[in-house]
């Protein structure tokens, strides 16, 4: 309870900064308004329902690429970790595109498949995928070989010691390259949106783009607000309790 | 018409005791390559071990007799030599002989409850129910039901090596293997577990082979205690121990015993380091 008050206490002094900023009238207001009318923007965003389509678009096109990076990349990992001829070959490929910053494939992506969702998806499936298969293949590779052999001794074979051995030990590494790839395909899908408009939906980028557009300070503020708090959401609701289950089982460090 | 029931084992067959194998190890030689060329870890090395016999493998580092433990266990195959449980051959690891190693090999990912569980739940013919009665016995034998649901890191030393007993111990096997699993505990969790070995050893009729280089160790615990000298290893002598159990580590009786193995075992082994003249 002491922390949260803390933490509101900051944000609200935050927000007394900003109004005070807009009073002084340093700027302009249109280039910089004031909360209250970010917050008027957001209200009949909600109201005439741009906000909330928006949304949907844009996590939709996240979650199902998102999904698609870690089903493709996980056992993309766990091959590369197996064999030596995989690691040389896939491994190094994984390695080089993951430094590839992954709004780079959106001119690609827009010359294959048009402006289409199909565009969107593959950016975010590049933006996750390499995270997950390198995080992976160095999970597999740290998991002590004693815990191998200890599982054989006891009858664990094939795939039950993939999954029954290998792959809970690897799960430190697995959570943070997942966390990694969500990062990245967060990050390139909101490039891709801002870039290219699609006509199948209009995403937060595009409510952002085109606050730019209209000179709408109120709305690219607000827009931009919406995707931190996403952002922030995904961190608490999802990745903070593995990671929480992660550091009791292990006894690393508590976060 | 009528249909055979398949055989479900119950908890309390699961638990009953179940003979201990023999062991017979013949001509085994094993080598290893490594940066300084061929090195012979096992030199035709031939070991017989009885029914329910506790045999204790010493020597320095090097002498290969984590090696013959290794192989016994089936997770190594000999260059050459037969190794054979109860007349049969070894051909890979199996529940019939478990392996205690020196640092706990336990899962991180499991709570104490879970790592007692594992081998159970490779064990066909069992119900769950079963499963979770026959966890929990092992773990009362070890003195630690208290602990069930702890993770492994909140254990101590000697608290985690009872649970790899414990999960050593409970897909019944006819052998036991351990891998110097005291060296690493201080010398009063070391005591209290030369204790509860010998008694929960009396208890279930394992047949134990036992690798350390602590002398008095062997000497508390063995029926026989094999001497080992590395570079090739080799065994160079066996002494019988007929000290009636349990035995206390601090006698003065094992002490005679100890200091005799001790003599043997230096007199087999060469210096470490050969200082250049």
């Amino acid at each position: 309870m002491k922390r949260f008050l803390l933490a509101a206490l900051f944000f609200a002094v935050l927000l007394l900064i900003w109004e005070a900023l807009f009073r002084a009238k340093i700027w302009s207001p249109v280039l910089l308004p004031s909360p209250k009318q970010v917050a008027v923007y957001l209200e009949s965003a909600a109201a005439d329902g741009t906000l909330v389509k928006a949304i949907v678009v844009t996590m939709r096109r996240l979650l199902i690429g998102y999904i698609i990076g870690v089903v493709v990349g996980l056992p993309l990992g766990l091959l590369t970790a197996r064999w030596k001829v995989l690691q040389d070959t896939l491994g190094t490929l994984a390695l080089g595109l993951q430094t590839l910053p992954s709004v780079c494939w959106v001119p690609l992506a827009l010359l294959w498949f048009g402006q289409t969702e199909a565009a969107m998806l593959f950016v975010v499936v590049m933006g996750t995928l390499w995270s997950v298969v390198i995080a992976t293949e160095t999970g597999v590779r740290n998991v002590p070989p004693i815990y191998s052999r200890a599982a054989l001794t006891m009858g664990s074979k094939r795939l039950h010691m993939w999954f029954k051995v290998i792959l809970p030990a690897a799960l430190p590494f697995i959570v943070s390259g997942m966390k990694q790839g969500w990062a990245f395909a967060w990050r390139s899908l909101m490039a891709a949106e801002i870039f290219v408009t699609i006509l199948t939906g209009f995403g937060l980028g595009q409510l952002l783009h085109y606050g730019r557009e209209l000179n709408a300070m109120e709305q690219v503020i607000g827009i931009m607000i919406i995707i931190v708090v996403i952002g922030l959401l995904a961190d608490k609701i999802f990745f903070s309790p593995i990671e929480r289950f992660l550091h009791r089982r292990w006894g690393t460090s508590q976060a | 018409m009528y249909r055979v029931p398949r055989h479900r084992s119950s908890a309390a067959e699961e638990l009953e005791v179940i003979a201990p194998s023999k062991l017979a190890i013949e001509n085994v030689s094993k080598r290893f390559k490594g940066a300084s060329g061929e090195v012979l870890a096992l030199d035709s090395v031939s070991l017989n071990v009885a029914e329910s016999e506790f045999v204790c493998l010493v020597g320095a580092s090097g002498c290969g007799k984590s090696t013959l433990l290794n192989i016994i266990a089936g997770l190594e195959k000999p260059d050459s030599g037969t190794v054979q449980a109860d007349g049969k051959p070894i051909t890979g690891p199996g529940r019939e002989r478990l392996v205690m190693f020196q640092e706990p090999a336990l899962f991180p990912w499991l709570t104490v409850f879970g790592n007692v569980l594992f081998g159970l739940k490779l064990k066909p013919n069992l119900t769950n129910k079963d499963r979770h009665e026959v966890a929990k016995y092992y773990l009362e034998l070890v003195g630690l039901s208290r602990f069930e649901r702890a993770n492994i890191h909140e254990l101590s030393g000697g608290m985690k090596q009872r649970v790899s007993l414990a999960r050593a111990l409970a897909p019944n096997p006819r052998v036991l293997l351990m891998d110097e699993p005291f060296a690493a505990l201080d010398a009063l969790t070391r005591e209290q577990l030369y204790g509860d070995l010998q008694r929960i050893w009396k208890a279930r009729k394992k047949t134990i082979v036992f690798v350390t280089h602590n002398v008095r160790e062997a000497a508390c615990l063995g029926d026989r205690v094999i001497v080992f000298s590395p570079r090739p290893g080799r065994i160079r002598d066996e002494f019988a121990v007929n000290l009636p159990r349990p035995r206390d580590i601090n006698s003065v009786d094992l002490a005679v015993h100890s200091t005799e193995i001790m003599k043997a075992l230096k007199s087999h082994s060469q210096p470490e380091v050969a200082i250049a003249e």
